[in-house]
């Protein structure tokens, strides 16, 4: 590990100054990513500034009935073990329940997960010479690789790594707005503008600027929420990241005609992968099988997949099927 | 004949081993008693008949400290008091040190393991302020102010904590490497009501990897531990 200096921030603004008063410098959060990173080498910052204890951890309504704030600094298994997530949002309890391990949620905050980096095996060991997203210009060695766990949704030649998260997936659907701080104050980014598609610059994995501090996560009201489901499907019944993942949402009429749906896919893109085409399609049909089979190949229809990614296809349209299924069964 | 090296004491090889056998790894705690042991049996003809596997110590011990230093002598030192077990502990470490560094290599609080060291293999588990974590992932100079328990600090005196003494009466272990991270583990487990049935222990325990493959084992341990507990008032 690189040697840094480490110092705790007494505020969100006093981290906020610290950031943008030395380059190289890093916030330190729950560290389960960056911790590792720093001992891979392929994260070396020169100062860690540790806002672990800035009370930004809870989790409270927002005023009107417009839907819950959770601070930054919450822990991933405080959010999923909360009853107002746990009855209004459990799609974000069952993301979050479904991802690492218990001392690992305990650990890893909401802003950290959001900021959480790709497990692209090219990306996280610096042995390997090409990685665009790690030393921009170097190539990706995914490409031609052993690239099982990669993109099949919104690649680019530059880079075909996943965002490894199981929350984001959740906050996708949910149409979470995240919250972050500068020096010249506060502004909201939609989740669905928070991560970034690789381009030529897979380098950069967020639109959150270098001098910006996430404070909050807000959920917006979405009384169907209720009727959700996250599938994961993974490698080990527990504790393996997602290979494909869906989280769904749905609302239907005394008939079944679909009159709302929200579905996000993790594990085939960049960035948590909101199902626009698929929805489309659902909106106003009846909820059966066929219609949920004829939405997943419509989301599909543009996935490319690699020499050992490519069962992700069929596995995505099946796992998309398999969670609108269960939604749709649901007693709401 | 170097002076730190004496012929071992029969009472004090008894001494250490208060399980019959069963705490070469410290899976029950007793800080620093092994590598004294070690150092002592390595000066001593007995270190022949105990074979190749303890003769190495020596290089071991190196091998830790290199890797806790960070290869990097100008490195800035950072106070830190830390509240283990009970006791409060001054120490003066790199910022770089993580928590289960700072047990193994500046307490002797060696029961905490370092497996993986990536938080993927939870030998490293301990309790902070009730809760389980990977001492491994987490910076030893954030945790000031929290009460840290150990498995060193699980047992009342002489009296096993209700986990240790499961996992021992039902076989919880084969080579005991990833014990001291289970039992951890499985204490903050059943607190916080996660060990209700087998399919739950099974999942809130899948932080927590068994080279040996002594699960059934351990979900009877933990399964019998879960019911000598009282109930938690909610």
């Amino acid at each position: 590990m690189n040697p840094f200096t480490y110092s705790r921030a007494a505020d969100a603004a006093e981290a906020v100054s610290a950031l943008s008063a030395k380059p190289h410098t890093k916030f330190l959060g729950g560290g389960t990513n960056l911790i590792d990173l720093m001992k891979m080498g392929v994260e070396t910052p020169a100062q860690l500034i540790d806002i672990g204890r800035l009370p930004m951890a809870q989790v409270e309504e927002l005023p009107d009935g417009k839907g819950i704030r959770i601070g930054a600094l919450a822990r991933n298994s405080d959010v999923a073990e909360h009853a107002l997530i746990q009855q209004r949002y459990p799609l974000l309890s069952q993301a979050l329940l479904a991802g690492a391990s218990p001392q690992l949620r305990n650990m890893a905050t909401v802003g950290g997960n959001l900021m959480q980096r790709t497990r692209c095996y090219y990306f996280y060991d610096p042995a390997f010479p090409q990685c665009n997203k790690r030393n921009p210009g170097s190539g990706c060695g995914a490409l031609k690789g052993y690239n099982r766990i990669h993109a099949i949704l919104g690649q680019s030649e530059q880079c075909i790594a996943t965002n490894p998260s199981d929350m984001n997936v959740a906050l996708a659907a949910l149409e979470a707005v995240i919250r972050v701080q500068g020096p010249k104050g506060e502004r909201e980014i939609p989740i669905a503008d928070f991560h970034r598609l690789p381009g030529t610059t897979p380098n950069v994995d967020t639109n959150l600027k270098e001098d910006e501090l996430i404070t909050a996560v807000d959920l917006p009201a979405m009384p169907f929420a209720t009727r959700s489901h996250y599938l994961k499907v993974r490698d080990r019944a527990s504790y393996a990241f997602a290979i494909v993942s869906v989280a769904a949402a749905i609302e239907m009429d005394a008939g079944k005609k679909i009159t709302a749906v929200r579905i996000a896919l993790g594990g085939v893109a960049h960035k948590p992968w909101r199902a626009k085409k698929a929805e489309q399609q659902l909106m106003g049909k009846d909820a059966d099988e066929k219609v949920f089979r004829a939405a997943a190949e419509a989301e599909l229809a543009a996935a490319k997949g690699y020499e050992h990614n490519s069962f992700k296809i069929e596995l995505a349209k099946r796992s998309i099927v398999r969670a609108l299924t269960t939604v749709a069964g649901m007693n709401s | 004949m170097n002076d730190d090296l004496q012929p071992i004491d029969p009472s004090e090889l008894a001494g250490i081993d208060p399980t019959g056998g069963l705490d070469e790894l410290l899976i029950f705690g007793h800080p620093g008693t092994r590598r004294h042991f070690l150092k002592q049996v390595a000066g001593t003809s007995a270190a022949i008949s105990l074979g190749p596997a303890l003769m190495g110590i020596g290089s071991i011990e190196a091998a830790e400290t290199d890797a806790t230093s960070g290869g990097n002598a100008s490195a800035a030192v950072t106070h830190v008091q830390l509240r283990i077990n009970g006791r409060d502990h001054k120490l003066e470490i790199d910022p770089r040190t993580t928590l289960l560094d700072a047990l193994r290599e500046h307490l002797q609080l060696t029961g905490s393991k370092k497996g993986c060291d990536h938080g993927q293999c939870g030998a490293c588990t301990v309790l902070v302020n009730g809760r389980r974590i990977n001492s491994c992932l987490s910076l030893a100079v954030t945790h000031e102010g929290d009460e840290i328990t150990t498995i060193e600090g699980l047992a009342t005196g002489d009296e096993l904590h209700p986990v240790q003494a499961a996992f021992l009466e039902h076989d919880g272990f084969q080579c005991g490497y990833c014990t001291p991270g289970q039992i951890c583990s499985a204490v903050a487990c059943i607190s916080e009501g996660h060990a209700r049935s087998d399919a739950e222990i099974r999942e809130w325990m899948s932080g927590n990897l068994c080279r040996c493959g002594a699960y059934p084992n351990i979900v009877a341990a933990v399964k019998e531990a879960q019911s000598k507990t009282p109930a938690k008032a909610s």
